[in-house]
């Protein structure tokens, strides 16, 4: 019985927990993605630099907080920075909107032009980011690191194994859970969400029946800012806050709007856990687990480790194939790309 | 507008000439200033600067040595080529000081450094393929392999009774070459090596690297990356996690930044630096102090002060700036026989060799070097006790 507690304790420990705050977090990126698709049609390469933008807007608010002596007590401060990052987020985006975006909706451009100038938008981002923040790893958690630790659950539960829950995980998965809950009202409940899934339906028919274009285009920015924001941030305060590193979650956050469904929001917070969890688990060493749960002769000699770490971006890569081979249209069904 | 360009085109020529008059020899300082050790960088800059200052206007009747610096950035070999290539062609340096790590640093080596015939003098490239690469006797390092660096702690292990650890390197030829050497010799001992994973620089996030090497079972984990790159995320994820609490650091980690990351869970971790309590160590941390150096006892440090010296020595003792000359006596100051030198003493040293006799340059890092122009190596063995790299006894 203890045997199969610290096995349990093991896997949640190296697994279950960095696997849901790593898929809550690539949930929130895919949504903006799935949403922007959706309800614009095309994919944005920019968003992972989104995410890096709207993230060093508040790494450099946090600062100034910090500087200036304000804080939140046990939970980061870039949590009161949040909503000022967002805004101005939101505000670059729609900017880039008027310069880019707008003139290719206008010509009625193909879904493949505006795909290729979102490449550009990217681009312009990446610049602008390590222009003001510099390319380096940036920390800006404060507040308290632990909700638990693996030696005060050891000695509490008198277990072999340690079970460690950082609050950047917790503050992850409950952000995300508030954050989730509050786009499906809002799209299903209110007035301007509504008008948003009828544009996205059929663009037509909602133009006919009044609703404006250009409102909806700029409720979908400031949504897909604000997404961006939260999940760059909560990535960013779990691990750390690197440019390049958010320019490398586009190619997860990606798979996890197309296995999910693209245009479903449902879909690409499946999606994401999907990904999440079969990076962690394919990559995963179960020696130590195997150890635990079956009976001693029969212990692994090797690590059993499916895939080295080394590949673990290629997980995200083969789940995308295998999904536009076998099921384009994802697992909830969504648009074909 | 076209004239006025190219007049103060050759204006600024013109001065440029004007500058170097005959009596500035130029040495290239090639070191990562940019990448995974830029907190280490700086002070080794400054180090070997610190030589060159010391004997301004002191080198072959009137000479003053002056540094260029150039970005090795430590990863990427191109650039790093670059670089290298400006400083020779463009900059028309005598010697190099770099490079730094050790990727780069055979690179600028095959591409750049022996073609051209330059002398290279590197305070911290380790890796024990730089022993056998063919460099017709141009490339010079004032660290030792790493391949003594595997046996030291190997032997520190031994002696500290830990037979089994976990071993992470980064993914590069120091990071690899580390980990061969230290677990054959590991293994030599007796020891045991429960997995060796590489892990890749620059990511966010560690938790499956961590992950896998704490599955394999051993209580002590081994890092051979880099204190501002992955090396501390994969520490601070083991924390995290709980994965493991005991630490062994090569000399790529040892860096006071990591004491300043991760904080007091480091108490206890062991590690090996190159280095030694030599008389010429303590001597070089006056002569730093003196010098109003930022720091007088980083990492690398006292071994970039010697690279420079050993060869502006070396120019003098060959009485030219030729290239090929300060290459041919580099060993003949470097070695015995001769009157000992330590830091602070280059312009007596400098008098010596001007009035024809011999010099056996120890520096402050006890310089000797083996017959392929390698530094003979002693290691300093650390624990982190107080926040604070403490020197337990060299080997």
């Amino acid at each position: 019985m203890i045997d199969f507690l610290n096995a349990l304790t093991l896997f949640a420990n190296f697994v279950l927990i960095p696997g849901l705050a790593y898929g809550s977090q690539l949930a929130l990126g895919a949504l903006g993605i799935t949403l922007l698709y959706g309800i614009l049609r095309f994919g944005n390469f920019a968003h992972g630099d989104t995410m890096a933008f709207g993230t060093m807007t508040v790494v450099l608010i946090t600062w100034y907080f910090q500087s200036i002596g304000i804080s939140f007590g046990p939970l980061p401060t870039a949590l009161l920075a949040l909503p000022f990052g967002i805004a101005l987020t939101a505000l670059f985006l729609i900017l880039s909107d008027k310069l880019v975006y707008k003139h290719y909706r206008e010509v009625k451009a193909p879904p493949i032009r505006m795909v290729m100038a979102s490449v550009g938008v990217m681009f312009v981002m990446n610049g602008v980011v390590r222009f003001i923040i510099g390319p380096n790893d940036q920390n800006f958690m404060d507040g308290e690191r632990f909700i638990m630790k693996a030696r005060a659950f050891k000695n509490a539960t008198g277990l072999n194994e340690g079970l460690a829950i950082k609050s950047s995980q917790l503050l992850t998965v409950v952000i995300a859970i508030v954050l989730v809950s509050a786009l499906f009202w809002f799209l299903n409940k209110t007035r301007t969400g509504k008008s948003m899934r009828a544009f996205s339906d059929n663009e037509d028919l909602a133009l006919l029946s009044g609703i404006s274009p250009q409102r909806v285009v700029l409720v979908t920015w400031i949504l897909v800012g604000a997404l961006a924001t939260v999940a760059g941030v909560l990535y960013g305060l779990d691990k750390s806050f690197k440019p390049f590193t958010y320019f490398q979650l586009l190619l997860p956050m990606f798979a996890a709007a197309i296995v999910g469904g693209v245009g479903h929001p449902v879909g690409a917070i499946l999606g994401g856990f999907v990904v999440a969890f079969s990076e962690v688990t394919v990559t995963y060493a179960y020696k130590k687990f195997l150890t635990y749960l079956l009976p001693t002769e029969y212990a692994p000699d090797g690590l059993m480790q499916l895939l080295s770490t080394d590949y673990k971006f290629a997980v995200s890569f083969i789940i995308l194939v295998v999904v536009l081979l076998v099921k384009p249209t994802g697992l909830l069904k969504g648009k074909v790309i | 507008m076209k004239k006025l360009l190219l007049a103060s085109t050759i204006l600024a020529g013109l001065t440029g000439a004007a500058f170097a008059d005959g009596h500035e020899v130029k040495m290239g300082v090639i070191l990562g200033f940019t990448g995974p050790i830029e907190s280490l960088t700086p002070d080794m800059a400054a180090a070997a600067e610190l030589a060159m200052k010391e004997t301004a206007g002191k080198v072959l009747d009137g000479k003053t040595v002056v540094s260029v610096r150039a970005d090795s950035t430590c990863t990427d070999a191109a650039a790093a080529t670059a670089a290298a290539e400006r400083l020779i062609t463009a900059e028309g340096v005598v010697g190099i000081m770099g490079a730094d790590c050790s990727g780069v640093t055979t690179a600028i080596a095959n591409n750049v450094g022996v073609p051209n015939g330059v002398t290279m003098v590197s305070p911290s490239a380790t890796s024990p393929a730089l022993t056998t690469i063919e460099d017709k006797g141009f490339f010079f390092r004032t660290a030792p392999s790493d391949a003594r660096q595997g046996q030291v702690l190997a032997d520190v292990l031994k002696d500290k009774g830990i037979t089994k650890v976990a071993v992470t390197y980064t993914n590069n030829d120091y990071g690899k070459g580390l980990a061969e050497a230290f677990g054959a010799a590991f293994k030599a001992t007796g020891g045991e090596i429960a997995i060796s994973a590489a892990h890749e620089d620059g990511k966010a996030d560690y938790s499956a690297e961590v992950g896998a090497l704490s599955a394999a079972g051993a209580e002590h984990l081994a890092v051979f990356g880099y204190v501002d790159q992955g090396g501390k995320g994969i520490i601070q994820t083991s924390l995290d996690t709980g994965a493991f609490d005991k630490f062994i650091l090569a000399d790529g980690m040892i860096g006071e930044s990591l004491i300043k990351n991760i904080g007091k869970d480091l108490e206890g971790t062991i590690g090996t630096l190159p280095g030694s309590e030599s008389d010429g160590a303590a001597k070089f941390k006056e002569v730093a102090t003196a010098g109003g150096l930022a720091k007088n006892d980083g990492p690398f440090m006292p071994e970039s002060y010697d690279a420079a010296a050993l060869m502006i020595l070396a120019m003098e003792a060959a009485k030219s700036t030729d290239r090929a000359a300060i290459q041919s006596k580099m060993m003949d100051v470097a070695n015995a026989p001769g009157e000992k030198i330590l830091p602070g003493e280059l312009a007596k040293a400098l008098e010596i060799l001007k009035s024809g006799g011999q010099v056996d340059y120890e520096g402050a890092s006890n310089v000797t070097m083996t017959e392929v122009g390698e530094a003979a190596g002693s290691y300093k063995e650390l624990v982190v006790k107080d926040g604070k790299f403490e020197t337990v006894k060299v080997r």
